[in-house]
């Protein structure tokens, strides 16, 4: 008989217990003085632990995080960083300064030149690039962290959370790290006697921070109407009559960009002229888009799950709380993970935009020099084999890929670009950037935002390419290169091939749908300015004022 | 700046009393001018870019308009600050249109 190793069964307990003893040693109850937060990182973190930075797109721990890497790198180094978003400067510094060396996270916009180089250097080591849910997930299966720096509006006098509309990520940190023995840090950009709501009750938190001013948030998902061209349009144009009211999308989600923000402004103009009022776009899992609004106004939309906030948008959302996510106390409460659960399973449609495709329909926003990973679009853009419930959208398309006896339906990943970007670099390519970035970071996988075989259509100004009509890898081939217009790729088409799929309706032109370019104009968006969009909101909405030009 | 020339054949477009002006020369855009031309069977094009090294890719834009519309018995003028193709495409069918009298 093998006896049981003797061993302690609370060791991160006990190690829990340490690490407050030495706060309580200093002198430190629940509420830090802002002058000594120092004092207290290093007093609650050891070298070699698990850091979960909370920051995202949005919402940043900016002070905590500036303060950690003021932290002596003799005290705390080795440190292992989770995070969503590698996004602040002093992200970066975390590793520069030799505090941290290893990095899991989502996604690295402005600093993907920073991180780009320090992988060169070998000076950190990246785990890997994930989505938003995947990250959540291992924090709770083998990334828990040991301590969680966030981010939350305000705190009681208890160390009670209230989180404010950008509520977003904050919940799944704080569950995986207050249960498993962790240290929750919170900064907080006030102190109430009573708060709005508990978002996040007291004994989940141990130590909370009045920040010197209130936490970042970057207004990431505001696009200026009067940036939208008229090719964005006729795109537009194409994906409503060509995708939305085929399928009868109901349920969805749009990336960010000026794409899809000329779909939402055409939504009361032509989506309505088309007679698809209340048979399109009605539930969304969406940021508080700005140019939402006029669809929100014009009754096309009933329901908006948010991932997190938008400035400026606050007031509007707590006056339509039939549409948004709505606290007793008035404001929103969004929450990433939930909501990319309904962009995953419930949502039956996602359209996006990428910088890359290539001729497999593979997309990546990772060019040579810049490791931006993911954010959630890799799963918003999958078709998931765990879904069960049917719709019409899903069931057709699912009739489309695999024939009329499926037995299963297929959720629409859409992929909407212009053939070129700015500088006539084009989208269409024969080899994606993200081998080369592979072999630089000496990764097991490209950075492949969304796979080939997960995009259901493709639209550029020369047409939509159906992909899921297409029954060869040599017709997906040419129905890409057929809509690739006059890129490299494009123009090296099989003619009489694209002709066969434009034949068989694989491919559309805009003649083909009915659509005459020329009609594209600024005139269809519902609001051609920031200001139109504050004139719908009836004055709720407030954009922030580098928007505001009058 | 580079200076391109071509010719296409076209169909005959219906001509109309004035010269049409579409555009504005801007970052990203381009000024089309499309005036009555002496050959009826073909049409005339002559750029002024700020892009250099894109020859062919106009020659591919411009055959292609020009084999899907009638530009026959036209002179275009096209002042570019680099527009993508997408856009010199949507340009000329407004600047077509306007020519045979602003018929969509």
């Amino acid at each position: 008989m093998n006896a049981p190793l003797p061993r302690d069964w609370d060791t991160l307990r006990q190690s829990r217990g340490r690490r407050l003893e030495r706060a309580a040693s200093l002198g430190f109850g629940q509420e830090i003085p802002v002058d000594r937060i120092i004092d207290l990182l290093e007093a609650v973190i050891q070298p070699g632990d698990r850091v979960c930075l909370e920051g995202n797109n949005q919402k940043q721990a900016d002070f905590l995080s500036e303060s950690l890497a003021d932290c002596s790198p003799e005290r705390i180094n080795h440190l292992s960083m989770v995070q969503s978003v590698l996004a602040l400067p002093s992200h970066v510094d975390l590793f520069e300064r030799g505090l941290a060396n290893r990095l899991d996270f989502s996604f690295s916009g402005p600093q993907g030149a920073r991180l780009a180089k320090l992988v060169q250097e070998q000076r950190i080591e990246i785990g890997a690039i994930h989505t938003y849910l995947e990250l959540f997930g291992r924090y709770f299966m083998d990334l828990t962290p040991n301590v969680a720096l966030i981010a939350a509006q305000a705190a009681d006098a208890e160390g009670n959370l209230y989180l404010g509309p950008n509520t977003e990520d904050t919940p799944a940190i704080v569950e995986a790290t207050a249960f498993k023995g962790g240290i929750v840090i919170a900064q907080v950009n006030e102190r109430l006697e009573k708060l709005p709501r508990v978002d996040v009750p007291a004994d989940w938190v141990d130590f909370t921070v009045l920040a010197p001013k209130p936490n970042y948030i970057e207004p990431l998902f505001t696009r200026d109407p009067a940036q939208i061209t008229e090719v964005q349009v006729l795109m537009a144009m194409m994906a409503i009559k060509g995708i939305y009211a085929e399928y009868g999308v109901t349920r969805l989600n749009h990336g960010i960009g000026f794409d899809t923000a000329a779909i939402e402004l055409l939504l009361p103009t032509y989506a309505a002229d088309l007679g698809l009022k209340g048979k399109i776009c009605t539930h969304w899992a969406l940021n508080p888009h700005p140019t939402l609004i006029p669809a929100i106004e014009s009754g096309f939309v009933e329901s908006v799950h948010c991932f997190g906030s938008e400035v400026g948008m606050d007031a509007y959302i707590s006056a339509r709380s039939d549409v948004f996510f709505t606290g007793a106390d008035g404001s929103m409460r969004s929450n990433r993970a939930f909501s990319q659960t309904a962009g995953l399973y419930a949502c039956d449609m996602f359209i996006g935009s990428t910088l890359q495709m290539d001729m497999a329909g593979n997309s990546s926003t990772a060019t040579l020099g810049r490791i931006t990973g993911f954010g959630g679009a890799p799963n918003m853009g999958s078709d998931p084999h765990g879904r069960r419930h049917a719709s019409p959208a899903w069931l057709k398309a699912g009739r489309e890929a695999y024939g009329p006896n499926a037995i299963r339906g297929r959720k629409l990943v859409v992929q909407m670009v212009e053939t070129f970007r700015e500088h006539m670099a084009p989208v269409f390519v024969e080899e994606l950037d993200a081998w080369q970035l592979q072999k630089m970071m000496g990764a097991e996988l490209p950075p492949i935002m969304i796979y080939g075989d997960d995009v259901s259509h493709i639209v550029t100004e020369e047409g939509i390419a159906n992909l899921l009509l297409c029954r060869t890898p040599e017709e997906r081939e040419q129905a890409i290169r057929g809509v690739a217009g006059f890129t490299p790729v494009g123009m090296a088409r099989d003619k009489a091939m694209v002709e066969n799929l434009r034949d068989r309706g694989i491919i559309r032109c805009p003649e083909d749908l009915g659509i005459d370019p020329r009609l594209a104009t600024r005139d269809l968006l519902a609001a051609r300015s920031v200001k139109d969009l504050v004139r719908w909101s009836g004055g709720l909405y407030a954009p922030p004022s580098r928007f505001r030009n009058w | 700046m580079e200076t391109l020339n071509f010719r296409f054949d076209s169909k005959p477009v219906p001509r109309a009393a004035n010269p049409a002006l579409c555009g504005v020369v801007g970052s990203g855009n381009l000024e089309i001018l499309v005036k009555p031309g002496i050959e009826p069977e073909a049409c005339r094009v002559r750029i002024k870019t700020s892009a250099r090294g894109f020859g062919e890719t106009w020659r591919a834009v411009l055959d292609s308009f020009a084999t899907s519309h009638p530009a026959g018995g036209t002179v275009i003028a096209i002042n570019d600050m680099g527009a993508t193709p997408a856009v010199v495409t949507l340009r000329l069918a407004q600047a077509l249109a306007e020519y045979q009298g602003g018929a969509l």
